[in-house]
């Protein structure tokens, strides 16, 4: 056979859409939450531009109430990448009263972490957040552009958006504009855990069927903790489960399941007949939950 | 695997969100969660059938007017290829958001109202579509239901948009008439039981058959440069690796190229995607390639094969889609961006307007408004390296950006220099 370069269309994608970040803007920075997702666009971004490190750094907008595995697991990568990771925490907007917290049953800090994302992007003036959001998600997100423009307050102007043709990004704009940038816009859930598989990636252990106190409620397996509000009569359960999706604590919910590997996870996947959103506690609060969000600077 | 893109075509409420929607549905591709939350809107609508369109129509100002705004791309796949289909609005006023669905787009499907047969859109979106050298079209004669399936009914509209096709400039255009039912899902993924007069494929049975190499953009490799990569680390002290994505065709090491615009000769000396060496860089790959001598190639710089040179020109003609409310004029200045090089341009000449439902062109023009097509020459403020969009899609095209608002406010395909 011949040796050519291989050919993954999404990968190849990908990586293109990371270099044109890397030559059209000033100040990028990519968006690391621990989760799946972003440890896939730090591969990514690791293939685009080797053997130079990442030409920007990484950043994490801290909710405080985030899974200890995550954050662990953060540390250990941004080491042996030997990038820079900036950390802005949610409870400092909180401290300041910039936000107030939620209280009650299904308090979340989840739409919190804006606020303090705006305030990091205008700290750092960074021009260009790079993030994991893929549009087969949900609905608004299927939607979006790979260049995404927001105005001075974060704000997406759903429609009217910039036509993107062709493999052309059009990166230009104004001071006080930023872009959001989402290299890949164009996976599936199943092709983000199907490329973990194939290129051996480490993920957080939370990933895999694990032994976990939990309650149920809504029909929703939630994660027993200091930062998950509970009520009374909602009995802990212990329960072999795992996470699709890493986010808050708060907002996370677990799904039953032995699948302690990587290929039992794909194999898993492959055969689930609900989506990963539908595991988002954020997204059951109305059907244009993510488009509000979104239109108010929400990642 | 495979990935094929599609884009969907068709005037307003003709039914491509219902049908992409079914297309989901019968393929089991729609997960619990979100067919619960379709069932539990069509019932609150009132409806006494599943509303499709709800699993694509992501936006709280599409689901208020029941129609499309702005495209949504939508994943599928089967055991053979992965799809991902763009949901293009049929309004005309968003006909730019329906070129933006088709131009990454390697088949179309154009939905035809089985009431309302051929109208003006239908010829409009015929028409870029061809104009964009969409390699598959697939014409599907929708609501067949609501005309009793009749064969009569689908031969009818059948020779209509054939006529259609003896007009088109691009005749390598494949295309397919299917009778469908996009909501009752007749001939959409299974097979109808109420047209046994038709042969044919299904829908799906048509996109699983597309030949990837026979739709896939296959020409003369172009090598757009992206980006310099100079590590300076102790190990790779002197590397400079240019990274960028290979177009049109294949280069290997010990290829002769030439660097434009300098015309400077070298030989490729390695290829690496990541930290692996290669001895061809594939189409549509995105690689890293060093070179045997020491020339200086930055970025919007283009690798080509000796012999094998694109036009290197500071003015050409091209044909435009319009996409902004305000208007282009002979003499207004905009940035043009071809693949990763930006110019400056000047609009030289507006020469005519086409009419994309068919009816010939317009002479008389002195300035182009939204969703105008026409054919229009710039001058350029340095040389670019391009083909006619004909031979090379890629390098055939580019986009306009206004550099105040720095929109992008049009899209080009050049015709020549
Ligand atoms: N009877 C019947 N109705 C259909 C069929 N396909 C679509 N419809 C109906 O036609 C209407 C419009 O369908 P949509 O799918 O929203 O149309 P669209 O082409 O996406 O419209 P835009 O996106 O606004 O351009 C809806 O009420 C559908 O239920 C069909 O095959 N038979
Ligand atoms: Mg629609």
């Amino acid at each position: 056979m011949k040796n050519t370069s291989h050919i993954n269309p999404l990968e190849n994608e990908a990586i293109y859409i990371f270099r044109e970040v890397a030559a059209q803007f000033e100040k990028p920075v990519l968006l690391f939450s621990g989760g799946k997702d972003s440890i896939t666009l730090v591969r990514l971004a690791q293939k685009a531009f080797w053997p130079a490190k990442i030409p920007f750094p990484l950043m994490h907008i801290d909710t405080g109430h985030n899974f200890p595995e995550t954050i662990a697991f953060r540390d250990k990568l941004v080491k042996e990448l030997g990038v820079e990771l900036i950390v802005r925490n949610v409870q400092d907007a909180i401290d300041q009263g910039k936000v107030k917290e939620e209280s009650g049953k299904y308090s979340s800090r989840n739409s919190l972490q804006t606020t303090t994302l705006l305030d990091a992007i205008e700290e750092f003036k960074f021009d260009a957040c790079i993030g994991g959001a893929r549009r087969d998600e949900e609905k608004a997100r299927a939607k979006e552009r790979i260049f995404s423009v927001r105005d001075d307050f974060g704000q997406w102007d759903e429609k009217n958006q910039r036509p993107e043709l062709f493999d052309m990004l059009n990166g230009q704009i104004e001071l006080g504009q930023n872009v959001r940038v989402f290299p890949i816009s164009n996976w599936t859930e199943l092709d983000v855990w199907s490329y973990i598989e194939k290129e051996e990636i480490e993920i957080p252990s939370i990933y895999f069927a694990h032994k976990r106190k939990i309650f149920l409620r809504d029909g929703l397996i939630w994660s027993h903790s200091d930062y998950v509000y509970q009520e009374d009569n909602e009995e802990v359960l212990e329960r072999m489960v795992r996470f699709r999706t890493v986010g808050d604590m708060s907002c996370t919910a677990a799904v039953f399941s032995d699948a302690a590997d990587i290929a039992s996870v794909v194999q898993e996947i492959r055969d689930s007949s609900i989506s990963e959103r539908g595991a988002r506690i954020d997204d059951k609060r109305s059907e244009a939950a993510m488009e509000k969000r979104k239109q108010q600077g929400y990642f | 695997m495979e990935v094929l893109k599609i884009a969907t075509a068709g005037s307003v409420d003709d039914g491509k969100s219902t049908l992409i929607g079914r297309i989901l549905y019968d393929t089991k591709s729609l997960t619990s969660d979100k067919l619960e939350a379709i069932e539990k809107t069509s019932k609150q609508k009132g409806y006494d059938y599943l509303d499709f369109s709800l699993a694509t129509d992501g936006l709280v100002a599409e689901r208020e007017q029941g129609i499309t705004i702005d495209v949504a791309h939508i994943y599928f796949s089967t055991a053979k290829k992965s799809y991902i289909i763009a949901d293009t609005p049929g309004h005309v006023e968003y006909t730019r958001n329906m070129v933006t669905g088709a131009s990454t787009s390697q088949a179309a499907i154009i939905l035809i109202d089985a009431r309302k047969g051929v109208i003006e859109q239908t010829n409009r979106h015929f028409f870029i579509n061809n104009l964009l050298r969409v390699k598959d079209v697939v014409v599907a004669i929708n609501k067949m239901d609501l005309v009793d399936f009749s064969e009569e009914r689908y031969n009818e509209i059948k020779a209509d948009f054939s006529e259609l096709m003896g007009k088109r400039d691009y005749q390598d255009q494949n295309i397919t008439f299917i009778p469908v039912s996009a909501l009752k899902g007749d001939n959409v993924v299974n097979r109808s039981e109420n047209t046994n007069w038709y042969k044919g494929q299904t829908l799906l049975e048509h996109l699983e058959d597309l030949d990837m190499a026979a739709v896939s953009n296959i020409g003369t490799p172009r090598f757009p440069v992206q980006y310099v990569i100079r590590p300076k680390t102790e190990d790779f002290h002197d590397f400079r690796g240019f990274a960028g994505k290979v177009y049109g065709g294949e280069l290997s090491v010990g290829d002769e190229v030439v660097a434009l615009p300098s015309q400077t000769k070298s030989k490729i000396k390695e290829i690496y995607f990541y930290d692996k060496k290669y001895q061809t860089a594939s189409r549509r790959s995105s690689v890293t390639i060093t070179l045997e001598d020491e020339i200086n190639v930055s970025r919007g710089d283009m690798l080509v094969k000796v012999g094998d040179l694109p036009s290197i020109d500071k003015q050409f003609t091209a044909t435009i889609s319009w996409m902004d409310s305000e208007k282009l004029k002979a003499g207004n200045k905009y940035m043009v961006q071809h693949g990763v090089n930006k110019v400056l341009a000047k609009v030289d000449a507006i020469h005519h307007k086409i009419n994309p439902d068919y009816s010939g062109i317009d002479k008389e023009v002195s300035a182009l408004g939204m969703n105008d097509i026409a054919e229009v020459s710039f001058k350029l403020n340095k040389p670019i390296f391009f083909d006619a969009f004909k031979k090379h899609r890629t390098n055939g095209s580019f986009i306009l950006i206004d550099t105040k608002s720095n929109s992008t406010v049009g899209a080009g395909f050049i015709l020549a220099p």
